[in-house]
């Protein structure tokens, strides 16, 4: 039967469970720092250039994973170079495709890109007669899931709420162009 | 004398009472107060709810309206509890739908609560009133329409900070057209879209609206048509608070706002943009609650806004406002209670913001009624705490946080000691305490001696021995909540003052110094009390007795083990360490042992240790020894 560790018990001012007796100096000098112990064997190093990333301690700082998440979102709007990427199907096309909305900086952009990729001709916008006109008509379905024509928003509040895009066939875009 | 008042007389007057203690109190004086209580009895509140049984309570409490209650530990609010942990209500509400038909309350915090549970709080309860989860996760937007569609009465349905699966926003459009009893509304946690139309109608339909807290889903634009339709509204919480500069937008809100003249708080501004914030202006005056704590606004344009306020009583905060900001703060706000400044960049290596120790100095030498503080910052010195010790000495709640670990006093590079030490020999009244930077034991020493009303504690990466546990243990009387992480404390001061443990709710302690030998020795003998290790390493006993474990929750009980613990978690029970097969392998005669073996060592190093503290009252020491072991 195996004896307890007395050593374990034995009495001292330390952390229990540890050998070194210069645990004991004064607190002052003490600089355990848990979550830079990394940073300790490489301080020597930091001589120029920004310091090497922090270790980061589980839950430490006390912030709340919500709050975390919230901030993070908030700090890098659009810096983070992940792309605003939105389906294009066409009435008529085998297969759909994708684009990156922020590559584009306004409408005329954007409609000639299209254009370019559908091989088809959309034609100028007007406010009164939307696409009339032309063979096709851009629409876009947006956060409430209404389907909605290419144009009528400024181009900011656009690119927010567009979650996919439809280019319609004339004859169907016709309804969509007469309102 | 109570023999000649009849019952209802007696109820009567015991219906005055709302305080527990008041109730508790008065449910000792005899036995037909007991049983006329018992029977009175409306609210219950479980601080723990393994801290006693659904059967137990029912028993004893069988008309109860209202239940409060709380799961797990404040430190999984950081990560540090592992997923399944417990903390699950179902049990709790399939006892009550059967107990307790007439139930109108159930307000729940850090609990899992499924889509289950919500069906089954929806078909049980005909009256059923009040629905509020605090930071509680385990369920998804289908069990909120279960509640939305069945609750007919439903006057408060409160998710703060809870974590909701969303499924999708259709859940509010369950809400039954004849429903129009709703109070509080907060669904700010929620990520999806609800349909617009359906909340413009439940807003419309609902006189008594008074608090109404959007998710960020909801468009700033659309604001307008929910004020217009609530202009009774005491609470507001915006959704996301940006949207394309335009004037028609700008003119829209402002006249909404000025509609609503019951304002009294308001939060929500994610993304905010400045150029909104002056919509407001024309409800400032009234505001007393105010949270600021998702805009990413910079310190002019909050000062601007915040400067308004001159009735403000709560301001949340990040840290973007700086110590100028926090300066026009102090200078406008004088009826100000509590301040939250939350840190933009927790995990940035160097400061992004002119935020130091002097903006927290600031306000407490210029808000009179200061009282509860929660403060991030990067730097702190020992002259700083003892000012703002010395400037508020009606402090009630004190958490400073300090994001560096172990920084020490910026000045001196002295340990915080002395500061913290100010606070708590100042501060009389202060019941909850968060400390951080650079610690030594004194520190607890401080604490033990002076702060006698502290009820909750929290500790991080301080501290040198186990004497600054025992501090803590020994000299805070009040003392119900205790949580430490990565701190050099052991097994004497736990075991030489288990008896302590029974006076408190809980004690939490992940990454110190506590032997499994130590923890089963303190389940064995502390029966009123569940000891359980958390250790995801696998059995605590495949590892030698000497080894720490990883986490420790102890909390008194009188329902015994819990039927729940998950694989990771293991109670101290008798002369075994149980797991949740009950399962255990030590001999009794080791544990004994080690038990006085630890009695005989822990005489000898309380008095080596206390020879060195000057001051300590040598009778007190004696008799600690006598009542703490038990050899």
């Amino acid at each position: 039967m195996e004896f307890v560790n007395l050593k374990a018990t034995e009495l001292r001012l330390g952390l229990p469970g540890r050998d070194e007796t210069e645990e004991q100096s004064s607190s002052c000098a003490k600089n355990n720092k848990r979550s830079s112990s990394e940073m300790e064997s490489s301080s020597e190093h930091q001589e120029s250039g920004a310091p090497p990333p922090k270790a980061q301690v589980v839950g430490w700082p006390p912030v709340r994973s919500y709050r975390k998440n919230v901030l993070q979102q908030q700090k890098k709007p659009e810096s983070d170079g992940s792309g605003m990427f939105v389906k294009v199907s066409m009435d008529g096309a085998p297969y759909l495709r994708k684009i990156d909305l922020k590559c584009y900086k306004n409408y005329f952009d954007l409609l000639k890109a299209l254009e370019n990729m559908f091989k088809c001709t959309i034609g100028v916008y007007s406010e009164r007669e939307g696409y009339n006109g032309s063979e096709y008509a851009p629409t876009y379905e947006d956060k409430d899931g209404d389907w909605m024509l290419v144009g009528d928003v400024p181009w900011d509040m656009f690119i927010t709420s567009c979650k996919r895009l439809r280019i319609m066939k004339g004859s169907e875009a016709k309804g969509l162009g007469c309102l | 004398m109570a023999y000649s008042f009849p019952e209802e007389v007696l109820e009567h007057v015991f219906s005055f009472l709302s305080s527990d203690r008041d109730r508790n109190a008065v449910s000792l004086v005899c036995k037909s107060w007991y049983e006329i209580e018992r029977w009175c009895r409306r609210r219950i509140f479980i601080g723990n709810c393994y801290a006693v049984s659904p059967d137990i309570v029912i028993r004893r409490f069988p008309e109860v309206r209202a239940l409060e209650m709380k799961g797990k530990p404040h430190f999984a609010d950081f990560n540090l509890v592992p997923e399944g942990w417990g903390g699950y209500v179902h049990p709790w509400i399939r006892a009550m739908s059967a107990a307790y038909p007439l139930l109108e309350e159930i307000k729940l915090k850090r609990m899992v609560v499924t889509d289950e549970s919500l069906e089954l709080i929806a078909r049980s309860f005909k009256n059923f009133k009040v629905l509020v989860l605090s930071s509680c996760e385990g369920f998804t937007t289908d069990g909120l329409a279960s509640i939305a569609a069945n609750c007919r009465n439903l006057r408060e349905l409160d998710l703060r900070e809870s974590e909701v699966e969303d499924l999708s926003g259709h859940w509010l459009s369950h809400f039954p057209d004849n429903c129009t009893s709703l109070v509080s509304l907060n669904m700010s946690c929620l990520g999806s879209e609800v349909s617009f139309s359906a909340l413009e109608r439940l807003v419309a339909r609902c006189p008594n609206l008074r608090t109404l807290r959007l998710n960020r889903a909801v468009p700033l634009e659309k604001l307008p048509n929910l004020l217009h339709r609530a202009p009774q509204l005491v609470e507001l919480g915006t959704g996301a608070y940006s949207a394309e500069i335009r004037s028609d937008i700008f003119s829209n809100l402002t006249e909404a706002f000025s509609v609503c003249k019951q304002l009294k708080g308001l939060s929500g501004f994610w993304d905010a943009i400045p150029a909104f914030l002056p919509a407001m202006y024309s409800v400032c005056s009234g505001i007393t609650s105010l949270n600021l704590s998702y805009a990413t606004i910079q310190s002019p344009d909050l000062v601007k806004l915040v400067s308004q306020c001159r009735n403000l009583q709560r301001l949340w905060v990040l840290d973007y406002i700086e110590d100028t900001g926090l300066e026009a703060l102090a200078a406008s706000c004088k009826d100000l209670q509590e301040l939250r400044v939350f840190p933009s960049d927790p995990f940035g290596a160097e400061p992004n913001v002119a935020l130091t120790e002097q903006g927290l100095v600031s306000v407490s030498e210029g808000c009179p009624k200061l009282q509860s503080v929660l403060y991030f910052c990067r730097q702190m010195s020992n002259a700083a705490l003892v000012t703002i010790a010395r400037n508020r000495p009606e402090m009630i709640r004190f958490r400073l946080c300090i994001i560096e670990p172990q920084a020490p006093d910026y000045l001196t590079l002295e340990p915080l000691d002395t500061g913290f030490g100010a606070i708590v020999e100042n501060c009389k009244e202060l019941r909850r305490l968060s400390m951080s930077g650079l610690l030594t034991d004194k520190v607890f020493e401080y604490i033990g001696n002076h702060a006698k009303k502290l009820e909750m504690l929290s500790i991080a990466f301080a501290g040198d021995s186990d004497l600054g546990l025992h501090h803590v243990l020994s000299g805070c009387e009040s003392l119900r909540k205790l949580e430490i992480r990565d701190c050099p404390f052991g097994d004497k001061a736990l075991l030489a003052n288990a008896a302590k443990l029974e006076t408190m709710r809980s004690l939490w302690m992940s990454s110190c110094s506590v032997s499994f030998g130590a923890c089963k020795l303190l389940g064995q003998k502390m029966p009123r009390l569940n000891v359980e290790v958390i250790d995801e390493r696998g059995p605590p006993d495949s590892r030698p007795e000497s080894c720490p474990v990883e986490k420790l929750y102890v909390y008194r009980t009188v329902a015994g083990r819990r039927a729940d613990m998950p694989g990771f978690v293991w109670k101290m029970d008798g002369d075994k360490a149980l797991s949740a097969d009950g399962s255990g392998n030590k001999p009794r005669e080791v544990v004994e042992r080690l038990g006085s073996s630890y009695a005989i060592n822990f005489c000898t190093w309380l008095s080596y240790s206390l020879q060195s503290v000057p001051n300590t009252d040598a009778r007190i020491i004696t008799c600690m020894g006598q009542r703490n072991l038990f050899c």
